[in-house]
């Protein structure tokens, strides 16, 4: 085979990744002064962040006065169960009302309360109305809001420069398959053009990791064919470090029916709009399940939890607006206990509170999802759900303030390939303002960081190794076929690494992805380089075994039950765990596991919250220091 | 119950291409975009095709089944008769890369040339305060997920490929409505904009935008059609173009 042609290109930065976060950084470096090269694997606008349907989570008050960012930080830390890194959430929760007024001018268009101003919704978690939406497509609105932000500049720079591309440019339907470094830092990033499979790199002393998730290493799942981890897997070969991994969110409310939309998300708004979940018995099953850290939030009586849609002040919250994590345990033991639907799932019904009307104008992309794919029509009937991998709250280990990844210098990970934000379970809404928040915090990261270092050189050494990885699949005939590692990892995760894990199924599993992970070495691919799906897989499916071995090896060292992370050997919460997170790295051989303290809540944050709610999470050593100054 | 499906599937590019028949099984409830991701798995490891959410919501399976622009990943098997084969091919306004995937840069050429949403210079973030009803003329377009099914399916450039340097298409008149009818936006002429350096005079209205949009967007009805009378008003009424003249403040009309 006659050798590739390579692209070379010369960025400030690079930015892997063109949904939310991506977007918000290169703007953020943009407007800066540098110059932005903008990944991605798809087309552009596309990203993942479309699929978000809720809504974006800021503390606006515009709907109840009461709200305030220190509401939205404890409840940020309660739905992750404390073990969120404090300044994260402390930080979005200051900062999100400023990132959605700024998508407002931006061109967005939301959703408007009577007195003209952005509306506000209820969601699991969140105390007060407090995701901005447009109907149920936010994610839609925010990431066409951005791309035509990006356009905008482009368009700027047109009229200044002569030249629309100058400052930034998007590199569309391009993998990047390794992230370069020389003299120990960051020098750019490698890989190739999806559509001819000629090879591209990239100059550059900051790469601000923007990738998303890892869904698709799970057979069930919300997330498309990009969530494959990528982000997640060049971080760890780069030498930069995941925090806890064993955290996965199963949103507890995906399509079961037919089995080709198995695991499409149904947005929480149906719930948060006032759908309730019953199981074959008829039953409003959710009073059941509702933990002793939440019971007095949350109503115990049917006629208690319908008030509060009229009278949210005198009345406690229905039980179906539970953290996802607590609602997905719940139908998942309501269906193991035989009270399932036919299909597998229990029912979701909004019908019964809302006219057809008002649901077609409040949920029309479920009505539209539900009848042209299902034929259910959910004005009429209610919907069938069941848990699907939805969200993982696992990532990068970065620095809170500027979203650099620990341990590697130029190297910067925000949105959901970076860690700590939500800790062990992620609210609904927290994402898309998560995205926004430390997209533009690593768009600052990198260009201080740029500023104060300059260029740093790509050797010829670290091109010819990462050309030739590029090429090895080809040089292989008659090995094993990548669909197929795929679908075995994908049973294997599903079996062994699911919602309800313990220690001999996890045990079993690290030594299964270890053995698809040996036979990866070995994956042929047929056809040429030209836009071929079966190349393209094998190299995802290679940052997908690191992502599952990571969680998998998290999940077995974690010895307790806490938010997306369920062990039927120790069911409980422990307060000595929630001091540790799971750090993971990885040596070219294997990824290992080490336990790191969490860092300490500060005093004033630790004052926020009521002390006995505190006592439910904490050890009673910690309430006796009472948070640290 | 499985059942063995049909298919005629373009594979290679513009030049060199021809369609392939392939058997496959297909399962109740599948989607034409779960049939192609069996082909791939099982027969042709190397077919290139577009798709992302598989939920119609990103816009990015687009593609020609019996002829018709569709999302495959809405479109049932179930909608094709037991004998039926079904062709599937890639959009033809647009060249083709590869068996179902095109070339759609067109497309994001035109978003560019089409200026931005323009604030007021005095406004602060926070401040804007707009009536729902006034911000829903502009959300219809905004659902738009871009899956060019408009574009590919518009007959000034579906076999004119010399039409598409002075013709947006369907997908950009309804950007250009989106924010002309935005409430905060102050840039004027857009319509003007529309019809001069946009295309707009050369649909015919013949409503083959709105019939494939996925989103169930009013493109002509709402959009084309009354972008048309403004500027039909304001090009041919004697008395608002000898207003416009006399004031020389264009926009006074144009609203």
């Amino acid at each position: 085979m006659t050798s590739p042609k390579l692209d070379r290109y010369k960025y400030d930065v690079v930015v892997i990744g063109a949904g939310g976060a991506g977007l918000r950084a290169a703007v953020e470096a943009r407007e800066a002064g540098l110059s932005v090269a903008i990944v991605c694997k798809s087309l552009f606008g596309k990203a993942h962040t479309v699929m978000a349907e809720g809504g974006a989570a800021a503390s606006m008050g515009n709907v109840n006065d009461n709200d305030n960012w220190m509401v939205h930080f404890r409840d940020t830390m309660r739905g992750g169960k404390f073990l969120n890194h404090f300044r994260m959430a402390e930080l979005h929760a200051k900062e999100a009302p400023d990132r959605i007024w700024e998508l407002e001018m931006w061109g967005a268009l939301f959703d408007r309360t009577k007195e003209g101003k952005i509306s506000q919704r209820n969601f699991g978690g969140h105390e007060y109305p407090r995701l901005a939406h447009v109907g149920d497509r936010t994610g839609l609105e925010l990431i066409r809001t951005m791309q035509q932000r990006i356009v905008a500049l482009q368009q700027k720079d047109a009229k200044e420069f002569g030249d629309a591309e100058k400052f930034i440019k998007v590199f569309a339907e391009l993998t990047i398959t390794e992230i370069l470094k020389d003299n120990g830092k960051i020098s750019g990033a490698y890989g190739y053009w999806r559509e001819s499979g000629d090879e591209v790199l990239f100059e550059a002393p900051a790469v601000v990791i923007a990738t998303g998730g890892v869904g698709k290493t799970f057979k069930i799942t919300s997330n498309s064919w990009e969530g494959t981890g990528d982000g997640h897997a060049l971080a760890l070969k780069a030498g930069a470090n995941l925090v806890d991994m064993e955290f996965l969110q199963f949103h507890p409310t995906g399509m079961v029916w037919p089995l080709s939309v198995k695991g499409i998300l149904v947005t929480e708004s149906v719930r948060g709009e006032g759908g309730i979940l019953t199981n074959s018995l008829g039953e409003r099953f959710m009073f059941k399940y509702i933990p002793d850290v939440f019971k007095d939030k949350y109503a115990d009586n049917e006629a208690e939890a319908d008030r509060w849609y009229l009278d949210q002040d005198n009345n406690r919250r229905p039980p179906e607006l539970l953290p996802r994590d607590e609602v997905a345990r719940a139908i998942n033991s309501e269906v193991k206990a035989g009270r399932g639907t036919e299909h597998g799932g229990v029912f979701l019904d909004v019908s019964k509170r809302l006219s057809a009307e008002v649901i077609k104008k409040r949920l029309p992309s479920m009505w539209h999802q539900f009848y042209e794919l299902a034929g259910v029509d959910i004005t009429k009937e209610p919907m069938e759900v069941g848990p699907t991998c939805h969200y993982v709250m696992g990532g990068v280990e970065v620095e809170p303030d500027t979203a650099a990844a620990v341990g590697v210098d130029g190297l910067f990970a925000a949105g959901e390939v970076a860690g700590g934000m939500h800790g062990s379970n992620r609210l609904g809404g927290n994402s898309l303002t998560d995205l926004l928040v430390f997209g533009r915090r690593a768009g600052m990261g990198a260009v201080a960081y740029v500023k104060s270092h300059g260029a740093n050189p790509v050797s010829e050494a670290s091109i010819s190794q990462a050309a030739a990885r590029i090429e090895a699949p080809f040089a292989r005939t008659g090995g094993e076929n990548a669909y197929s590692l795929h679908q075995e990892l994908q049973e294997v995760t599903h079996n062994l690494v699911g919602i309800i894990r313990t220690e001999s199924e996890l045990v079993e599993a690290i030594e299964k992805i270890a053995d698809i992970r040996k036979r990866s070495a070995n994956i042929s691919v047929t056809g040429s380089r030209k836009f071929n799906p079966g190349f393209h897989l094998a190299f995802d499916l290679d940052n997908m075994l690191l992502v599952a071995e990571s969680t998998a090896k998290s999940a077995v060292l974690r010895q307790e039950s806490r938010g997306g992370h369920t062990r039927d050997d120790f069911p409980g919460m422990n307060s000595t765990w929630r001091q540790v997170n799971h750090i993971s790295s990885f040596d070219g051989e294997k990824v290992s596991i080490k336990a790191q303290p969490l860092s300490a809540l500060p005093k004033e944050l630790f004052d926020l919250f009521d002390i006995h709610e505190l006592e439910k999470y904490m050890t009673s050593e910690e309430i006796a220091k009472g948070g640290t100054n | 119950m499985a059942r063995t499906l049909k298919l005629r599937i373009w594979r290679g590019d513009d030049t060199t291409g021809a369609l392939q028949d392939v058997t496959v099984d297909a399962n109740p409830g599948e989607v034409v975009l779960d049939i192609i991701h069996r082909v791939q798995a099982t027969q042709m490891g190397d077919l290139a095709v577009r798709w992302n959410c598989k939920a119609g919501k990103c816009g990015s399976c687009s593609m020609e089944i019996n002829g018709r622009p569709r999302l495959a990943c809405m479109t049932q098997v179930s909608a094709y008769g037991e004998d039926e084969t079904i062709t599937i091919t890639p959009l033809r306004a647009f060249p083709v890369i590869k068996d179902l995937v095109t070339d759609v840069s067109f497309n994001y050429k035109k978003a560019m040339e089409i200026p931005s949403v323009e604030m007021p210079a005095d406004m602060k973030p926070g401040e804007p305060r707009m009536q729902q009803v006034d911000v829903e003329r502009s959300q219809e377009f905004r659902k738009c997920i871009e899956c060019f099914l408009c574009q590919d399916t518009c007959h000034v450039i579906r076999d004119h490929e010399e039409n598409k340097k002075s013709f947006a298409g369907p997908r950009f008149f309804i950007r250009i409505a989106e924010l002309d009818m935005h409430p905060l936006d102050i840039l004027r002429n857009r319509k003007k904009q529309a019809q001069e350096e946009h295309g707009l005079g050369m649909c015919n209205i013949t409503k083959c935008c709105t019939e494939v949009c996925p989103e169930h967007i009013r493109i002509t009805d709402n959009a084309i059609i009354p972008m048309k009378e403004r500027v039909v008003d304001t090009k041919y009424d004697p008395i608002r173009w000898l207003g416009s003249k006399i004031l020389k403040r264009e926009d006074i009309v144009q609203n």
